[in-house]
């Protein structure tokens, strides 16, 4: 993304302030929101690759019943590190790259608040993920216990755990400075004009994200330290011998737990806010309600995280609670939902990958909300409790939901980024590809949990064979039409296939109606007036 | 950046790390106040609160009658209650005094006797001085415990039970 500085920025090159250094240490030392995006973008689809490359190795060893590749032991560790390279290191550095790109671009700011901050809080991820991926080679190999690292299992693990907790510690204080960065620039540098209810959606995602993060992400990290304690400093916090209880690291993780998934699906929302309008040609509908639903989503966050934890034995008044609290949620969810419809309706719809992607993303993350509002449901939850059926769930909000829109965000914002227009047949081959693997891995997940197929565990009883046979089939098919996704990115960024300044005809955030594509290295250093 | 929106935003990120720092204290906090609300709602289900005896069946009582002899040594052997009461299940510690009148130590074992005869099965002792020998300097004086619960299995129509011990003098040695 070395694309040439317009001319109309070109007075300003004399300026020490706004050189722009090349070569490594461009990347090294980058204060510019554009370049820490692209960072933080790349490091996201490696981890995606990971992450995904884990999920493949799993489903290999899933594909039959018996064990035939790996070992248990290395099988659960692949499944504790699929679950935090995919959150930690995909999905959550995914979206602090959007909102490094966007966030400035659409409130018409030159750049975040906090440069210098915003620079370490990208190379703060990246040795987090070395430790990660640096702990399956130490003696006991990589964090076994499931991403949750759940007491007293996590306990008991070799040195892989300590190197698990730094790098948690580490991202935790990553996302709390990239919050911070991103609530100052939301509230503080927004254009003239530019009143909160004026925002573009995926900015007041994310401003309600940041501050779920900056509410969170402290917790997880005190709830590790406590683990860390627990190990090798005598406490007993959950350490029933010592008169902890294992029970209270569940609280007090899904007290993080559940504003964490919320924090992965809500700029996906933003993301899906602004494609549906562009390409329905539409206004979005019911703008005001669609930030009052996120507020609320957030909001109810905060309260529901028994519902991972409805077989710990909690009082029937408790689970009775955390329930309906959970059912709660569907209501602005599905505001959303119906907003989105509302504003395809009578659109005069087109239908190009990032459209593609969304529609995807509504059908698809419906899904896995129904699903969750089934496992909301005590009785049933409790037969359900950490079998396949989860599984299903959260990857349906997770991979259809979150990652489709961080696809759709990709191609939407693509032309901007880069300047050149992505090949639109292969990224419709990408979409159709991704979706139909994705179905027939997940789906089928659905009936093995239904079943009583019990998740992570590298071998399983013979009558779950023949859907974990397609599950293994669809995975495969998913896993590896993921790289037609990096060749599109690639060859969009080497193609010169122009884009117009706004390619889309429905866009009309600032980035599309008041900046050339690809957008400058400096942006809106005067700041432009929204009327 | 003029440095009044640089003021601005250095206020904006501190309050934001207030909040932080409040959320790391809201997370440890957590501990003892989960302890306090499920203590104060009585909601710690499951978890042991105390070493109480689930198998105590009180819809019943036993009356346990305590008698003592010695077999031909001039012991002074007996208990110090008559008799117990007790549901079965329940654990009770009963006591026995014994006194060597002879100018001698003796070493003694006590065998326990019980009627009706099926009773002994339903005798659960935790602590017995019949458990081992028993050796009395000269006119010396002891007192003796016994720790036993009458099993919850014990026939209904068992109400009463003699538990007797008696006092067998061991052979002396050679010596």
């Amino acid at each position: 993304m070395s694309a040439a500085v317009p001319a109309h920025d070109s007075a300003h090159h004399d300026d020490h302030a706004h050189a722009h250094p090349t070569g490594l240490t461009r990347w090294l030392f980058t204060t510019n929101h554009k370049d820490i995006g692209t960072l933080y973008l790349f490091f996201a689809l490696a981890m995606f690759f990971l992450g995904g490359s884990m999920a493949l190795a799993m489903r290999a060893e899933l594909f039959q019943p018996g064990l035939q590749y790996l070992n248990p032991e290395f099988f659960n560790s692949l499944t504790t590190v699929h679950g935090l390279v995919m959150v930690f290191g995909a999905i959550m550095p995914a979206w602090v790259g959007f909102a490094n790109w966007l966030i400035p671009m659409q409130i018409g700011a030159a750049d975040m608040a906090f440069p210098r901050m915003n620079n370490w809080s990208f190379w703060l991820v990246v040795p987090a993920a070395i430790l990660l991926v640096a702990s399956f080679f130490v003696p006991g190999g990589a964090a076994a216990s499931g991403w949750t690292l759940y007491p007293p299992l996590i306990i008991q693990q070799g040195i892989s755990i300590d190197m698990t907790i730094l790098a948690v510690h580490i991202l935790g204080a990553s996302s709390i400075m990239g919050s911070i960065n991103i609530i100052t620039t939301i509230l503080n540098l927004r254009a003239p004009g530019m009143t909160l209810m004026k925002m573009p959606l995926f900015v007041w995602t994310w401003l309600i994200t940041a501050y779920l993060l900056i509410a969170v992400m402290p917790v997880l990290a005190g709830a590790v330290t406590m683990l860390l304690t627990d190990r090798h400093f005598g406490t007993s916090f959950f350490n029933a011998a010592g008169g902890g209880d294992p029970t209270m690291f569940m609280h007090i993780f899904w007290f993080f737990g559940h504003p964490e998934v919320y924090i992965m699906i809500l700029p996906a929302f933003g993301v899906v806010s602004a494609i549906i309008p562009a390409f329905a040609r539409k206004p979005l509908f019911g703008y005001a309600s669609m930030v009052y639903a996120t507020a609320s989503i957030a909001l109810l966050s905060f309260i529901v995280w028994g519902h991972h934890m409805f077989t710990v034995g909690m009082p029937a008044a408790g689970n009775l609670f955390f329930m309906y609290a959970t059912m709660l949620i569907a209501v602005p969810t599905g505001v959303k939902i119906f907003n989105w419809i509302a504003t395809m309706w009578q659109g005069s719809m087109t239908f190009e990958t990032p459209m593609l992607f969304s529609i995807g993303f509504l059908c698809l993350f419906t899904i896995g909300g129904f699903s969750g509002l089934v496992l909301a449901v005590v009785p049933v939850d409790i037969t359900l409790h950490n079998t396949y059926y989860v599984v299903a769930h959260f990857h349906y909000v997770l991979v259809s939901g979150a990652l489709f829109a961080l696809f759709a965000g990709a191609y939407f914002w693509l032309p901007k980024f880069t300047g050149n227009m992505y090949n639109e047949s292969l990224g419709k081959l990408h979409f159709w590809l991704s979706v139909i693997g994705f179905n027939i891995a997940f789906f089928p997940q659905h009936f093995l949990g239904l079943a009583g197929m019990p998740r992570r565990i590298p071998d399983y009883a013979l009558q779950f064979a023949e859907w974990n046979m397609w599950s293994s089939i669809g995975a495969f098919v998913f896993g590896f039409s993921q790289l037609l996704f990096l060749y599109n990115v690639i060859e969009c960024i080497r193609s010169n296939r122009k884009a117009a300044d706004n390619p889309w005809e429905g866009a009309d955030t600032l980035e599309w109606t008041h900046l050339p594509s690809p957008a400058p290295y400096h942006t809106f250093e005067t700041a432009p007036v929204v009327k | 950046m003029d440095a009044a929106l640089d003021a601005r935003n250095r206020q904006m990120m501190t309050k934001l790390l207030v909040v932080v720092v409040a959320m790391l204290g809201f997370g440890f906090a957590m501990v003892p106040m989960y302890r306090q609300i499920c203590e104060s709602l009585g909601i710690t289900q499951g978890r042991v609160v105390g070493a109480a005896n689930t198998q105590v069946d009180a819809s019943r009582s036993v009356t346990v009658e305590l008698l003592a002899s010695s077999a031909g040594l001039p012991w002074r052997f007996e208990a110090l209650e008559r008799e117990v009461k007790l549901h079965p299940g329940q654990l009770v510690t009963v006591n026995y005094r014994v006194v060597n009148t002879l100018d001698r130590p003796v070493t003694a074992n006590a065998i326990m006797n019980a009627a009706p005869s099926n009773a002994a099965r339903y005798i659960e002792k935790q602590a017995c001085f019949c458990f081992s020998t028993q050796t009395l300097a000269a006119g010396e004086e002891k007192v003796m415990p016994v720790v036993f619960l009458v099993s919850p299995s014990a026939p209904k129509d068992m109400t009463t039970i003699s538990l007797s011990y008696t006092f067998f003098e061991q052979p002396r040695s050679a010596s």
